[in-house]
């Protein structure tokens, strides 16, 4: 994994609350056996209409979406499924960091393992972001720190290990064989 | 001694590694059960590493999300329709031989949903850590197990270490005391619990539910109970085991046996919230005065009770853009509504006591004129027990459509789908849009409710058939 310091870009917006991980990536496209290509299928049903051509109604369709490495939606994004799938399908587009004032629990897991950012801020934030679409967000990891073109800087929580490993471009699973003797006299140790 | 969780107890005796403000636990998973979708990135990650699967002993792998239903393409010679389904169930093959993972193919006699066959083998143990690339995972927790769900990466850290890097989650006592009423099923009860707490509302915590109502419950409905934590948002739900646990366990194939079960059942019973155990945060619920329940949304908390109406909501755009989708107007009421697909499946209500209850409203009934009802038991086991107990005749003399086992619609990945702008009455989790297929709404309901539904061919009240 790359290492991941800052990310610079203007906002697209989802104005909506509960966006699930089924709108991120519908499950018909799960039958892929890798993790490539998804981008396309990003939020396929809201970005395409039924003959296939872009839906101009739909954010991520918009000439000033183009581009866009930061997705501001409503609270409680990506609910539903485990899929991997809908951070995948989010770094293939080009997203970079997803901004809510709530991020589900699994998706959030997901999107720290693959260089995602999950940024959760306070409501009053948020609120300034989901009505400035286009907004030119500088979000720096090093300092846990978000700020807005308006000069106002908030920090975000991120949990310190996933922090650790995404600021150095560590991944988690070599740590976690580190651990193996530990792990062997765990097994070793229990008795049922 | 302090006071203790069920989940804090579950937790502490699978810490190889406690977490510090740095680092996460490393946290030891007791099963791993994988399927097709989630597991091949993941065998991909082990193979351009050159790493085994660390304990296949404690793995176990099933097809489930992309299989077709049908008999034909089951165990006929006629192949799979969705080419990339069927490429994803070879890779599996494929899969688990190279990397020496047990695999329930897709003509073995156990193969099914993969939270319905493991409690049916009795792999699912209590105070077990069980993991699984699929969010329903939860489901486990109805055995006192820590069960959640896990992405693809994770799934690839338990191939290789038997261990995931996890912070403590707080914990939620859901309590609930009270009988449910006739017709009132466990499947109403979560959704009233969904209603009650949100979407989110267990988002960071593990929920113990808790108190009469649950202990009452048999296995198969705390399952259901369980199975839908995930869509409160929590990653777990949990259930202290009791006796009516361990005579569900007893004598199954992979449960403990002989001096092994007695000294099993006496650490099992130690597997309960201590007397005066706190708990983050906590809710009470009176399960005696639940009704039936639907939801009317694009979410599982959008729900009222089946006597009730849309609610009347002004000035909120998601509320608007959900009714719109779902084609409905605040003040209508939910009874009478059009049905034009019944579906009665799932890891939530695909188990056999779920299609006793549906075969009990179908009995002697018929579908209703342009109503399609398709019934697909969560396993292989669960449909040849229903054929053998007669359910399956009454289904098809009824004018369902009796398949083999699967999610199916839960989610029309395998092609079972449901056509753009349809009603869909469903057992399964989710009414996202989109979920059973491009356009589809769905309404999630219990059991009794859909089969109702299905003979009268609108959204009907179980509690006229009882």
């Amino acid at each position: 994994m790359q290492p991941l310091q800052r990310v610079r870009s203007k906002t697209v917006v989802i104005d909506s609350t509960n966006v699930d991980t089924d709108q991120i990536i519908p499950a018909r496209f799960l039958t892929t056996t890798t993790k490539e290509g998804l981008g396309k299928q990003l939020f396929a049903d809201w970005r395409y209409l039924a003959d296939g051509s872009p839906n101009p109604d739909f954010a991520l369709n918009r000439p000033e979406a183009a581009g866009c490495q930061v997705l501001v939606a409503g609270r409680n994004f990506g609910c539903g499924s485990s899929r991997e799938h809908a951070p995948w399908a989010l770094m293939d587009y080009g997203i970079r960091a997803v901004v809510s004032t709530e991020i589900a629990d699994i998706f959030k897991n997901n999107s720290l393992k693959n260089g995602l950012l999950p940024i959760t801020v306070d409501e009053t934030t948020a609120t300034w972001l989901l009505t400035h679409p286009g907004a030119d967000i500088d979000i720096d990891l090093t300092a846990s720190r978000l700020t807005l073109p308006t000069g106002v800087s908030v920090t975000f929580p991120l949990e310190a290990f996933a922090r650790h490993c995404l600021l150095n471009g560590i991944d988690e699973l070599g740590y976690l064989r580190s651990k193996l003797d530990a792990i062997a006299g765990y097994e070793a140790a229990r008795a049922w | 001694m302090t006071a203790r969780t069920l989940f804090d107890k579950v937790w502490t005796a699978h810490e190889v590694v406690q977490e510090t403000a740095d680092t996460p636990a490393v946290l030891y998973i007791d099963l791993h059960l994988i399927h097709e979708v989630t597991s091949p990135q993941a065998f991909s990650v082990l193979r351009s590493l050159g790493l085994p699967v660390r304990r296949p002993d404690r793995t176990l792998a099933t097809m489930d999300h992309s299989t077709p239903t049908s008999t034909e393409q089951v165990f006929g010679n006629v192949p799979i329709k969705v080419d990339a389904a069927a490429k994803q169930v070879r890779q599996l093959e494929t899969n688990a031989a190279e990397f020496g993972v047990e695999l329930f193919n897709m003509r073995d006699a156990r193969r099914g949903i993969v939270h319905v066959i493991s409690p049916e083998l009795g792999a699912t143990q209590p105070g077990m850590t069980i993991v699984c690339g699929d969010s329903h995972t939860s489901t486990h927790g109805a055995f006192g197990a820590l069960a959640f769900g896990i992405g693809s990466t994770e799934v690839g850290h338990v191939f290789a270490t038997q261990c995931l890097l996890q912070r403590k989650p707080k914990t939620f006592a859901i309590n609930i005391e009270g009988k449910l009423q006739p017709g009132v099923s466990a499947k109403d009860l979560i959704l009233a619990i969904i209603g009650k707490i949100g979407v989110s509302g267990g988002t960071g915590y593990v929920l113990e539910y808790r108190g009469s109502t649950i202990r009452g419950l048999s296995m198969d409905e705390r399952m259901t109970i369980c199975n839908m934590s995930i869509e409160a948002g929590a990653r777990a739900g949990m259930i202290a085991p009791d006796e009516i646990t361990f005579e569900y366990l007893k004598n199954k194939p992979r449960a403990p046996q002989g001096t092994e079960w007695d000294a099993a059942v006496a650490r099992w019973r130690t597997l309960v919230s201590d007397p005066g155990a706190t708990f983050d945060a906590s809710v009470d619920i009176d399960a005696s005065t639940l009704e039936p329940m639907i939801t009317y949304g694009t979410n599982p908390g959008m729900v009222v009770p089946l006597t009730g109406a849309v609610p009347q909501i002004t000035g909120d755009a998601v509320y608007d853009k959900a009714l719109g989708y779902m084609g409905f107007h605040g003040g209508e009421s939910m009874l009478g509504k059009r049905v034009d697909v019944v579906f009665i499946g799932s890891c939530t209500n695909g188990r056999l006591e779920d299609l006793q209850a549906a075969a009990k409203v179908l009995k002697g009934r018929k579908v209703a004129a342009g109503v399609k009802l398709l019934i697909v038991p969560g396993s292989q086991q669960i449909k040849h027990d229903a054929e053998a107990m007669g359910l399956a005749q009454i289904f098809k003399d009824a004018g369902a459509d009796w398949r083999e086992s699967g999610c199916s619609m839960c989610l029309g990945m395998n092609g079972d789908t449901v056509a753009a702008g349809l009603y869909s009455i469903s057992t399964s989790n989710r009414n996202f849009e989109g979920r059973q297929g491009v356009g589809a709404r769905t309404l999630l309901v219990s059991p009794m409710t859909a089969a109702a539904s299905a003979v009268q061919g609108k959204i009907a009240d179980p509690r006229e058939f009882l």
